[in-house]
């Protein structure tokens, strides 16, 4: 039996166990949601904008260890979906993305809604298809959600022009994929493990720096058994969070701009250095030059050989998944005769580090400190909360004072750092996980980049709670204006706000202000304990207060400002 | 540093954009870049001349590796490698320049492929540098068009790219 383009789509949605697309329709898709009318299995999301579309997709994989589905209509449509692409893109999250396209003999004649989708997002995604021939489509998709998942995943973007998701073939769904040119490689290089083992063994100053790809390969139980055995202290990255318990003693807390003293010079400091699906990326490592000028032995473990070297060269490199290379240099490391030295003199000196207490701040009785907010949300959701955030300065403290145990709890924008992420990500996030708490710790600025998805969010009955830490400024825009622009607060200062909990009741949630530090935990209990509302937190926050510690742009990780030295 | 990469990619549309926008996306030079289907057809074949140290050699070799389109990637200055590139110059040719430009075709093994009147248009086959040579050797006023191919490489012996 022959099927048309709009079925066959739906068909391999289905065979790849797709549970949730999140789209927004149009011309050029038509037949597809006509298709996704007609059957039960795969689920629309309606949502109010193509950008929340991707994000709730990536929230939905990020929290999940499956592949997120957007699908969007050409033009206008793919182009809104581009910010959410590049985001994905950016953290390496598995996505397809289908777009409609006009039909194939209109292509090039400046059709209405047409734009080169292949063209705008080659720059943004792992790959990307035009599908010209119905023929192709099966096999298309197929290849589309295997390049997703597998090595370095990252967002795939499928082009479908209207006439060919009309047209008919006979269906069949591949079982396996092979592109010729594309083989990633999962294994390390076993003299490489085995060096790096040795490394390990002889060091004296060890440190264990893990990224989001220790996530990504949902790696969290090696790495944690790896620290354990070489008795390192470990860091994670802002990508990497929950990848290593954060409660756990040999943990130092998160690196880089916003990093703790102990994480940041314990890089700087260490003799050997373990990076684990982590790039060395300058919001991490600040000045290359200033990082290279202490000598230390650098292992690095990446499934992306144009990771390796890239910013920092490597001594030890090993390409394969984290997973397989973290189980494979465990096996190494246990069968030595060789144990590891006890790092007394290391841990004295990380202790000392850690004695600095970076990340103290002054709470206050008068005005609710956006560090105390984080706190308290986390005491209430006992630090089991999926949380994700946007982006500023509310991210950071999300990020410093949300201590995560687990993987995949943290999502957020790491490195494109997109505003906008938070709520759509969160929808995903809900939807992966009914029965789950999920938070979204925003601000007044993000939060008005997508707030039209409060609306969605209602069509769904998503209760997400969201916290947003309303300090009447563009934070991370003041605080650098503050530092290295002279206090000329130019618009980072939001002016006309809404009020925003008749704005959430517009929408038909709960809206709860909340203006004294006395209120905040039980205003938080309040929003939680209304399991089934999306509640939204307009918290007032201190509009003066800094993220410390801070290592400025260009600088070296150990040229830190602590709160204190102001 | 000039390098003069190889690469074997899937003939499909659109290959050529992803690889000429890796290299403006990220700020890579390219000096010349060539490509034509091979012997198989569903493969072409693309010699990128560039430059740049040696880390931004082994980034733009990891990032072409990276691409889905992409077969296989060398480097031909690693080691012994051929390099050539077709020239058409379109010369001025009256009176006594004919003979003169005619011998210097002649020095530089070229031929003149179309004689008119007042022109000749020779063909020229080497390494760039001979070609710029060529053009450095005779009267620059008469030179009327140069159409330049650039390089295309090829290992010595047992040096082959394949899949």
């Amino acid at each position: 039996m022959e099927l048309t383009g709009a079925e066959i789509t739906i068909r391999c949605l289905q065979e790849e166990g797709v549970e949730y697309v999140f789209g927004y329709p149009g011309g050029a898709v038509l037949f597809i949601y006509d298709e996704l009318f007609k059957q039960e299995a795969v689920k629309h999301v309606l949502v109010r904008h193509e950008q929340a579309a991707v994000h709730a997709a990536d929230g939905y994989a990020r929290s999940t260890e499956k592949v997120g589905v957007a699908l969007v209509t050409s033009g206008p449509g793919v182009t809104n979906a581009v910010t959410g692409i590049a985001t994905a893109y950016m953290d390496s999250i598995p996505m397809v993305v289908i777009s409609g396209q006009v039909p194939t003999s209109f292509i090039g004649e400046d059709a209405f809604q047409e734009v080169d989708a292949v063209g705008i997002t080659r720059p943004c995604v792992k790959h990307n298809f035009l599908v010209k021939d119905v023929k192709d489509l099966a096999a298309t998709l197929k290849k589309a959600f295997y390049l997703a998942k597998s090595g370095r995943p990252g967002p795939v973007l499928v082009d479908i022009p209207k006439d060919v998701s009309n047209h008919k073939t006979a269906f069949e769904y591949p079982s396996t994929v092979n592109i010729r040119s594309y083989h990633p490689q999962v294994t390390g290089d076993a003299n490489l493990i085995k060096q790096a083992a040795q490394m390990l063994l002889e060091a004296k100053r060890p440190m264990v720096y893990a990224g989001g790809g220790v996530i990504l390969s949902d790696a969290a139980k090696q790495l944690t058994e790896l620290v354990r055995l070489v008795d390192a202290p470990c860091t994670n990255t802002l990508m990497g969070l929950g990848g290593y318990p954060a409660s756990d003693k040999q943990f130092v807390g998160m690196l880089g701009m916003h990093g703790t003293y102990e994480a940041n010079m314990g890089m700087q400091n260490c003799d050997v250095l373990l990076a684990v699906g982590a790039r060395f990326d300058d919001r991490v490592i600040g000045n290359v030059a200033h990082f290279n000028s202490v000598p230390r032995r650098i292992i690095h473990i990446d499934i992306d050989p144009a990771s390796i070297s890239k910013r920092v060269k490597v001594d030890v490199p090993l390409v394969g998944d984290v997973g397989s290379v973290l189980t494979d240099l465990i096996k190494v490391l246990k069968s030595s005769k060789q144990k590891p030295d006890a790092h007394k003199d290391w841990w004295k000196q990380i202790d000392e580090w850690r004695g600095a207490n970076s990340l103290n701040y002054k709470n206050s009785s008068e005005i609710i400190k956006p560090q105390f907010v984080i706190e308290t949300l986390h005491k209430i959701t006992h630090g089991d909360a999926y949380i994700t955030s946007d982006v500023g300065q509310h991210q950071m403290w999300a990020a410093q004072y949300y201590k995560f145990d687990k993987p995949r709890r943290w999502i957020n924008s790491g490195g494109l750092g997109t505003m906008g992420f938070g709520l759509p990500a969160a929808m995903g996030v809900q939807l992966a996980h009914p029965g789950e708490t999920v938070a979204c710790v925003t601000g007044e600025g993000s939060i008005q980049m997508n707030i039209q998805e409060l609306s969605t969010c209602k069509q769904f009955n998503l209760p997400i709670k969201v916290i947003a830490l309303n300090n009447r400024y563009l934070g991370m825009v003041r605080q650098w204006q503050e530092f290295f622009h002279g206090n000329r607060y130019s618009q980072s200062y939001m002016d006309a706000l809404p009020d925003f909990v008749k704005l959430a009741e517009a929408y038909g949630h709960v809206g709860i202000l909340v203006e004294k530090p006395s209120d905040v935990e039980g205003a938080l209990k309040e929003a939680f304990a209304r399991k089934d509302e999306l509640v939204f937190l307009d918290f007032r926050t201190d509009s003066t207060e800094n993220v410390y510690p801070m290592v400025p742009g260009g600088k070296g990780l150990s040229e830190v400002i602590l709160a204190e030295d102001l | 540093m000039r390098h003069i990469i190889s690469l074997l990619m899937a003939n499909e549309a659109g290959a050529l954009s992803r690889v000429s926008g890796l290299f403006s996306a990220r700020g890579y030079n390219i000096e010349s870049l060539t490509v034509a289907p091979t012997e198989d057809a569903t493969l072409s074949r693309m010699t990128i001349v560039t430059s740049g140290s040696d880390e931004v050699i082994e980034q733009i070799n990891k990032q072409l590796n990276k691409l889905v389109d992409v077969v296989s990637v060398m480097d031909l200055s690693d080691g012994d490698h051929i390099e050539r590139e077709l020239m058409l110059v379109k010369v001025r040719a009256e009176g006594a320049d004919r003979e003169e430009l005619k011998r210097m075709s002649d020095i530089f093994r070229g031929r003149v492929i179309d004689v008119s009147d007042r022109t000749y248009t020779i063909e020229l086959t080497g390494a760039g540098s001979k070609l710029d040579s060529f053009l450095q050797a005779i009267d620059h006023k008469l030179i009327l068009e140069t159409v330049r191919t650039g390089a295309s490489g090829i290992g010595r012996g047992e040096r082959i790219l394949k899949i």
